[in-house]
C-alpha cells in the first residue's frame, strides 16, 4: 500500500452510473408513450398552448411600449411548464429571467410575473406565496440559493425540494460549479434544470463548453447527469419528476440538460438573424414542443380539432385578460423607494427621504 | 451631546478577556438562544476557525449549526442567502478581506438587494463577518482594510468593533439584526485585552451609534475599528503638545451617526478623521465632506484625513510606512491652521 492509497486517492464513487444518456431521452412518438397519463397530457397541452400564447402577447407588449423587455420562452415552453409540474406546492422555483412562464405556470399571477419588465418595480410577487423566488437576472447566481434552501429545508426536517434553472451559458459561471458542489457534498434535495437552447444571446454552444454534454458535468461533481429532449414535455416531466423524487428521498441532486431551441431573439431588442441562419429555426420548427405533443396526443385520440380550438380560445383569451391589465398605468409611488432599503430606513435615508418628499410636493404645485 | 455612550461597567466577574474571546462567547451565546443561527465558513468546524473565533462551537453545537463548507466564498454567501430564504440566520465568516472578493457579486446583487427587491418581503439576517485590516505581518492578500466597497453599497449594514465589549455587543447585535451586516473584524485587536464579564457583558448602544472614546476641547480625532488605539495613543502623546483631543469612534460606518461626530466637531472646531483604508475614494472622504456641510461655520480649518496611501496593500516589511501613526496624526493635528485660532 502506498501513501497515495491511504490518504490522498480514495475512489467514491464509480462514476459509470451517474453518466448522461448517449442520446436525449424521449417519450412522446416512442412506444413507451401509449402509457403516459391521458389527464397530464391533456394539462400539458392546455399549459403549452397558453404558455406559448404568454409568449407571443408579452413580446407584443414590448412593441406597445407597455413593457420595457421581455426574454422570451418561445420554443421552450415544455421546459418551462414541466419544471412548473415536477413540484409539489411545497417545493421551491428558482427562476432566471427567461423564466417567467415557469413562475406562472406554477401560479404567480400574470401580471406580478411580469413586473421586472415592466419596470415598476424588480419583483412584483411575495416569493413565499408560490414559492417561486424572484427571477434572476446575474446569470446562476440563484444556484446556490436553491442549494442553501434545500440545504435549510433538510436541516429543518422539512421533506423540500429546490428545482433551479439556468441556461447553456450559465453554465460557465463560477455560481455554477460551486452550486453543483455544495449541492453534492451536503447532498442537498435539489433539481438543476439546464436548458440548452443553444445560444448565450449570440454565442453558441460551441464557444461555451468543450464537454461532451452539459449533463456530463454533473459526473465531475458526484451527482448522477441526464440528457433529455427538452422538446419531449412528457420526457421532461418524467425526467424532473424522478430527479425531485430521489432528491426527497435523501438521494441528493440531479443535473438535468434539456436540449431546446429559442425560438425568439434572446429578448425583443435582439438581432438573432445577425448570429444564425433561418434555416436553422425552420428546421426547429418541425420539432415544435406543441406540435410534438399535439401528434402524440391525436395518435392515441386525446386530440381533435375541437379540444384544439377550445384551448387556443381559451389561451386567447387569458392573453386578452393580460393586455387589458398590462394597458392599465402602473400606480407609482417614488417614496417607495426609500421604504425597504432596510428594515428601518437610516437617519441618511430619512434625509434624502424628506428631500425627494419636498421635491414631488413642489412638482404637484407648478 | 449624543447619548451614545457604553453602559457603566459591571465590576463582579470582570477578568481579562481578548476580542477573540468576547466574539466567540457572542457567536456561543447566538447559537444557544436562537436555533434560526447557522455558522458557515472555511476551516470555522474541526479547526475552530483560522483565528479560532469559532473555536470549540462545532463541537458544543454539532457540525450542522457550525459547518465547514467547500472553499468557495461565492458558494458560501450565495447558499447563506438561501437558507435566510428559508427563515435561517446564517453567520458566515470570509477567512481574510481578501479572500471576500469572490463572493462580491452575491453580496452587491442579492445580499444587499433582496430586501428591497421583494418590497420587504423576503428579508436576509445575514451576517459576514470579514477578519480585516493590517498591521499583522500578513503577506499580500491578508491586510486589506476593504470596508468602502461595502459602505458603498446600499442595502447593507457595515459596523466594526474596536473594543472588547463592542465586540460582543456589536457581533450580537449584528446576529439579531433583520439586515445583512458586514460585520468587520480588526485581526490586529483579536488579541487586545480589556477587563470583561462574559457572564454580564455590558450593554452595548445599537447598531448606528458612535461613541466619544476621549473627550477634548482642542480638536476631534474621527476614527474605528483598528485606528482606534493609535488615535487614542496620539490623543494622549498630543498633550505634551497643549492639545486636548476629542475621540470619536464611529463603530458603525454604516448607518452613520451625524448626530454624535457633528455634535463633537462643533463643540471643538477642528478635525482629523484617521482610517488605515486608502483615503481616495474612501470612508474618510465621506466624512470629511459630511462633517464640512454640518459644521462650516463652526470650523477653523479644513477637515483633514490620515489615510493608507493609495497604494496596493504593501508588504509586511513595509507596511508600517503605509499605516496611519502616532506622528503622522500628530502632524495632521499640527495643521488644523492654530496660528490663526
Amino acid at each position: 500500500m502506498t501513501v497515495l492509497d491511504q490518504h490522498v486517492w480514495q475512489p467514491r464513487t464509480d462514476p459509470a452510473p451517474l453518466l448522461p444518456d448517449p442520446e436525449p431521452y424521449r417519450l412522446l412518438g416512442t412506444p413507451e408513450a401509449g402509457a403516459l397519463d391521458a389527464g397530464l397530457l391533456t394539462t400539458m397541452y392546455g399549459q403549452l398552448v397558453r404558455g406559448r400564447r404568454y409568449n407571443r402577447q408579452a413580446t407584443a407588449l414590448t412593441k406597445q411600449g407597455r413593457l420595457a423587455v421581455y426574454p422570451s420562452s418561445t420554443g421552450q415552453e415544455a421546459c418551462e411548464v414541466a419544471a412548473a409540474l415536477a413540484l409539489e406546492p411545497r417545493d421551491w422555483l428558482f427562476p432566471s429571467y427567461r423564466d417567467t412562464l415557469a413562475a406562472v405556470a406554477r401560479g404567480v399571477d400574470p401580471v406580478e410575473a411580469l413586473t421586472l419588465l415592466r419596470g415598476d418595480w424588480h419583483t412584483g410577487y411575495d416569493p413565499r406565496e408560490h414559492r417561486v423566488a424572484p427571477l434572476s437576472t446575474p446569470l446562476a447566481t440563484q444556484l446556490p440559493h436553491a442549494v442553501g434552501l434545500a440545504h435549510a429545508a433538510r436541516l429543518k426536517g422539512d421533506d423540500v425540494v429546490a428545482l433551479a434553472m439556468v441556461g447553456d451559458g450559465g453554465t460557465s459561471e463560477g455560481d455554477f460549479h460551486e452550486a453543483l458542489n455544495f449541492a453534492a457534498v451536503w447532498r442537498s434535495p435539489v433539481v438543476f434544470l439546464v436548458q440548452n437552447n443553444g445560444f448565450a444571446i449570440s454565442v453558441p454552444l460551441a464557444k461555451q463548453t468543450a464537454a461532451p454534454s452539459l449533463a456530463h458535468k454533473a459526473v465531475g461533481y458526484g451527482i448522477p447527469g441526464r440528457l433529455v429532449d427538452g422538446n419531449d414535455i412528457a420526457a421532461v416531466h418524467a425526467v424532473l419528476t424522478e430527479a425531485v423524487a430521489r432528491a426527497r428521498e435523501g438521494g441528493g441532486p440531479t443535473l438535468v440538460e434539456a436540449i431546446t431551441y429559442r425560438m425568439d431573439a434572446h429578448t425583443n431588442a435582439d438581432d438573432a438573424t445577425r448570429y444564425r441562419e433561418d434555416a436553422e429555426v425552420e428546421a426547429w420548427r418541425e420539432h415544435d414542443p406543441i406540435a410534438v405533443l399535439e401528434r402524440a396526443m391525436r395518435e392515441r385520440d386525446l386530440l381533435d380539432d375541437a379540444m384544439v380550438r377550445d384551448t387556443e380560445q381559451d389561451a386567447e383569451r387569458m392573453a386578452a385578460a393580460l393586455r387589458e391589465r398590462m394597458n392599465e398605468d402602473a400606480v407609482l409611488d417614488p417614496m417607495d423607494l426609500f421604504a425597504h432599503v432596510y428594515a428601518e430606513p437610516t437617519p441618511q435615508l430619512r434625509e434624502q427621504a424628506a428631500m425627494l418628499r419636498a421635491e414631488l410636493e413642489a412638482e404637484a404645485q407648478s | 451631546m449624543s447619548t451614545a455612550t457604553t453602559a457603566t461597567p459591571v465590576a463582579a466577574g470582570r477578568k481579562p478577556a481578548t476580542m477573540a474571546q468576547a466574539l466567540n462567547r457572542a457567536l456561543r451565546d447566538s447559537l444557544a438562544e436562537d436555533p434560526s443561527v447557522h455558522l458557515f465558513g472555511e476551516d470555522i468546524g474541526t479547526l475552530g476557525g483560522v483565528f479560532r473565533i469559532t473555536d470549540g462551537l462545532a463541537k458544543e453545537f454539532g457540525d450542522s449549526r457550525c459547518t465547514d463548507t467547500p472553499l468557495a466564498e461565492a458558494g458560501i454567501l450565495g447558499t447563506a442567502v438561501g437558507m435566510a430564504m428559508y427563515g435561517m440566520r446564517p453567520v458566515v465568516e470570509m477567512q481574510f478581506d481578501a479572500f471576500a472578493y469572490p463572493a462580491f457579486e452575491q453580496l452587491v446583487s442579492h445580499v444587499a438587494k433582496m430586501r428591497n427587491r421583494t418590497r420587504g418581503a423576503m428579508p436576509l439576517p445575514i451576517t459576514i463577518r470579514v477578519p480585516y485590516g493590517g498591521g499583522i505581518g500578513g503577506v499580500e492578500h491578508h491586510s486589506d482594510a476593504s470596508e468602502a466597497y461595502y459602505t458603498h453599497t446600499p442595502g447593507l449594514h457595515v459596523v466594526t468593533p474596536a473594543t472588547v465589549a463592542d465586540a460582543y455587543g456589536l457581533l450580537r447585535a449584528s446576529i439579531a439584526s433583520d439586515d445583512p451586516v458586514i460585520f468587520l473584524e480588526p485581526k490586529r485587536l483579536y488579541w487586545s485585552k480589556a477587563d470583561w464579564s462574559a457572564d454580564a457583558p455590558e450593554e452595548v448602544a445599537p447598531i448606528g451609534r458612535a461613541v466619544v472614546r476621549r473627550t477634548g476641547r482642542s480638536a476631534t480625532l474621527i476614527t474605528y475599528g483598528p485606528s482606534l488605539p493609535v488615535c487614542l495613543e496620539a490623543a494622549e502623546a498630543a498633550v505634551q503638545e497643549g492639545w486636548d483631543l476629542e475621540v470619536v469612534d464611529l463603530r458603525s460606518l454604516v448607518p452613520f451617526d451625524d448626530e454624535t461626530v457633528s455634535a463633537s466637531v462643533r463643540r471643538t472646531g477642528r478635525a482629523v478623521v484617521v482610517h488605515e483604508a486608502s483615503g481616495f475614494g474612501g470612508v474618510g472622504a465621506e466624512i470629511a465632506a459630511r462633517v464640512t456641510e454640518r459644521c462650516f461655520h463652526h470650523l477653523e480649518a479644513p477637515v483633514l484625513r490620515v489615510a493608507g496611501f493609495d497604494i496596493p496593500y504593501p508588504p509586511p516589511m513595509l507596511e508600517r510606512h503605509h499605516l496611519p501613526g502616532v506622528d503622522r496624526i500628530l502632524d495632521a493635528v499640527g495643521r488644523l491652521q492654530w496660528e490663526e485660532a
